[in-house]
């Protein structure tokens, strides 16, 4: 275990010199991957960190993950559902509220917490040397974790209810997911490194996030919105919104009871091609990323 | 302390520029967008075309004053920073020991922490459970590891952090000013941990204020200055060239003021050395007698004043001190010029150099003029020994079964 100097010396003097921090271009995108890889295991530990952090000392702990989309279902179930009568138009209405909130809670954590993980950790990113990208992925993490629980949730309520989701809709779900995954990430590279330079950007997040959950349908149906807006230009911008595609991909999976109800045209490729577009804006949004990062230490 | 050719960090033509922005929020931006586009910004240059290669195994300070950027330096050396312009080059492992315990979450325990801090710092989760137990024993909180840190004392919160630190296996070790914390066993504790990392052939690079810590560390220090390196050699010189830029900036300091109010300021004029013939030397032999003559001027009558005189080695060190004050001696009014001469009878100090640094204060201890390191001298001894006095001892060996009979 224990060597000597010489041979240590020898040892660091067989390495090749290597460019100390980030290279930049193409080589030095890979380089980070490799390096966020690398430290995997940093990653780990900063997700159940947060998990850690978030609810300790509370009496209830991680029940409280749970409270807030139950709280949100119930409320939504409510007043739209009972006064609004949205029932009425939506069979398994509290299942379809719920399959929408799951879907669009990954998606408005990892944008709300990517854009804020940077200046959050401003600390670490000041003093050490770490892909800073850690801090972003943490926060996706800890976002799909509470993902896993409202998804628990949601598939025990369908069993339930006794309308599980059917085989052959299945596929959407996974496919939606990921899309939301890379969509989110995407967003909350760029936004994070913005955030390093314009405190704004988080706030403004915030707002757009509150207002972007009602052009998904989420609490209300795709149906509606087919018969209001004319086919044309703005129903294909809204269809535009790969969040909407995602949270349509979840009903067709999760709410059997909607089995009958319109759905757009070829969500299946609609889904693939904002996969598509998504993975080039996680590129873009991992250049932008990169290029900002230098001067992360002397803004903070 | 083994040092090699081989370079472990490579830095070239490394400048670098920071942006200050005054303004921050959008609302700011929005009006500042009317008006004149640059005025919102101001920028300066922390480093400027440095170059610098350190060998492996050696051990490298940099010093400065405050804002000469050997903090950026190092930032850029740990990769924390980019440079504008040149580059940066490293082999092997780099960790940084920047400000204890930047990754602790108060709301985690000690144990986590540890967990989380040394993985951030580099080692696997294995490894950390491999010197868990070591990390603990080293910080010497067992006791309350399993406590929130935010309850920790700050001292505990630094041992802790320390000790996490110390255990990581680096190649390149980056420490900035954090070697004085903890109270003073535990500070013996970090250096001793220092050593052992030198022993090992890692290479250590430290920004330091302590020039006792640059002098008892390094084999080497990099003197910068408003972001330039002015000095790159033997620590003894650097620290020499650093103090130099004190006291030139004292100096200015001191011109500034002599404009405001001219000729009434008394001065220390000259600072010279005599052997026991009276002629000026400045090598002795140990236990010779030695002069040190300080010619003071004033324009004006000064009463109650007091002249001092220190000899330090050339690490800032001070073998000894005294002014006439504490040697009870009254000294009359100062009007012109006036001699005020040290008589030390035996200079008993081992081989190498020292410095004469004097001073002219008011009665109640405020400086009037000094100079710093303003005469050398060089000490040849016969004896061999490490230290600065020469005690010379005798040395004889006893039976202790004697004594006890005794």
């Amino acid at each position: 275990m224990t060597i000597s100097a010489q041979e240590r010396i020898a040892a660091v003097s067989r390495e090749p010199l290597k460019a100390t921090g980030r290279t930049r271009g193409w080589s030095g995108a890979l380089k980070s991957i490799q390096d966020i890889w690398d430290r995997r295991e940093l990653l780990g530990l900063l997700v159940r960190r947060e998990l850690r952090a978030r609810y300790k000392d509370s009496a209830l702990g991680f029940f409280w993950s749970l409270v807030r989309p139950l709280t949100m279902l119930l409320v939504y179930y409510v007043a739209i559902g009972k006064f609004l009568g949205g029932e009425r138009a939506i069979p398994s209405f509290a299942i379809f509220v719920f399959t929408g909130l799951t879907a669009w809670s990954l998606f408005s954590d990892i944008v709300a917490g990517g854009t804020g993980s940077i200046v959050g950790n401003g600390g670490l990113v000041k003093k050490i040397y770490l892909p800073r990208e850690v801090f972003p992925l943490s926060v996706v993490g800890s976002a799909l974790f509470n993902f896993a629980i409202q998804l628990g949730i949601l598939i025990v309520a369908t069993v339930v209810l006794q309308e599980p989701p059917q085989l052959s809709t299945l596929y959407y779900a996974p496919l939606a997911a990921a899309v939301l995954l890379v969509f989110g990430l995407a967003l909350a590279l760029t936004l994070s490194a913005l955030n390093v330079f314009l405190r704004d950007v988080q706030y403004l997040v915030e707002v757009v996030l509150m207002v972007a959950m009602w052009a998904s349908p989420i609490v209300y149906s795709w149906a509606l919105v087919d018969q209001a807006i004319p086919d044309g230009f703005l129903k294909d911008l809204y269809l535009a919104n790969p969040v909407t595609l995602c949270v349509l991909g979840f009903q067709r999976t999760f709410w059997a009871a909607g089995a009958g109800a319109a759905y757009p045209d070829h969500l299946t490729i609609r889904l693939l091609i904002a996969l598509g577009i998504s993975l080039v804006l996680l590129v873009i949004g991992h250049r932008v990323f990169a290029r900002l990062e230098g001067n992360f230490a002397q803004e903070l | 302390m083994s040092t090699s050719e081989i370079s472990v960090v490579r830095v070239q033509d490394a400048s670098k520029r920071f942006i200050i922005h005054k303004e921050k929020s959008l609302k700011e931006r929005a009006i500042g967008l009317f008006k004149d586009r640059e005025r919102g910004k101001d920028d300066f240059w922390a480093l400027r075309d440095v170059n610098l290669d350190i060998e492996a195994g050696s051990t490298v300070g940099l010093v400065g004053h405050n804002g000469s950027g050997k903090s950026t330096l190092l930032k850029l050396i740990g990769g924390i920073l980019q440079p504008t312009t040149g580059t940066v080059e490293h082999r092997g492992r780099v960790a940084a020991l920047l400000e204890l315990g930047a990754g602790f979450h108060p709301d985690l325990t000690g144990r986590e922490n540890v967990f989380l801090n040394a993985s951030i710092l580099g080692l696997s989760q294995k490894q950390t459970e491999k010197h868990f137990d070591e990390m603990v024993d080293f910080s010497g909180i067992e006791r309350f590891i399993d406590t929130q840190v935010k309850f920790y004392s700050s001292g505990m919160y630094v041992r802790l952090a320390f000790a996490v630190a110390v255990h990581v296996d680096p190649e390149i070790l980056l420490v900035d000013e954090v070697l004085a914390v903890g109270d003073e066993p535990f500070q013996r504790k970090c250096m001793d941990r220092i050593h052992e990392f030198q022993s090992e052939g890692r290479t250590i690079i430290l920004v330091s204020h302590s020039a006792q810590q640059v002098g008892e560390l390094c084999d080497r220090a990099v003197v910068l200055d408003s972001g330039r390196v002015i000095f790159d050699g033997l620590p003894e010189r650097g620290l020499q060239v650093l103090r130099q830029g004190y006291e030139d900036a004292r100096q200015e300091e001191l011109e500034i003021k002599a404009v405001a109010a001219p000729s009434t300021q008394a001065t220390l004029a000259k600072v010279e050395l005599f052997d026991r013939t009276g002629s000026r030397a400045a090598e002795f032999d140990a236990g010779d007698s030695v002069d040190v003559a300080l010619t003071f001027r004033s324009p004006t009558p000064l009463t109650r004043w007091r002249a001092g005189i220190s000899i330090e080695t050339p690490l800032a060190q001070v073998v000894y001190g005294t002014n006439t004050e504490l040697a009870a001696v009254d000294l009359p009014t100062l009007m012109g010029e006036r001699q005020v001469v040290f008589r030390i009878p035996r200079l008993d100090l081992v081989t190498g150099q020292y410095y004469v640094t004097a001073a002219l204060e008011h009665a109640d201890g405020t400086a009037i003029d000094w100079k710093s390191q303003a005469a050398m001298f060089t000490v040849h001894s016969d004896t061999r020994a490490v230290g600065t006095a020469d005690l010379r001892p005798l040395i004889e060996t006893r039976s202790t079964q004697d004594r006890s009979l005794a």
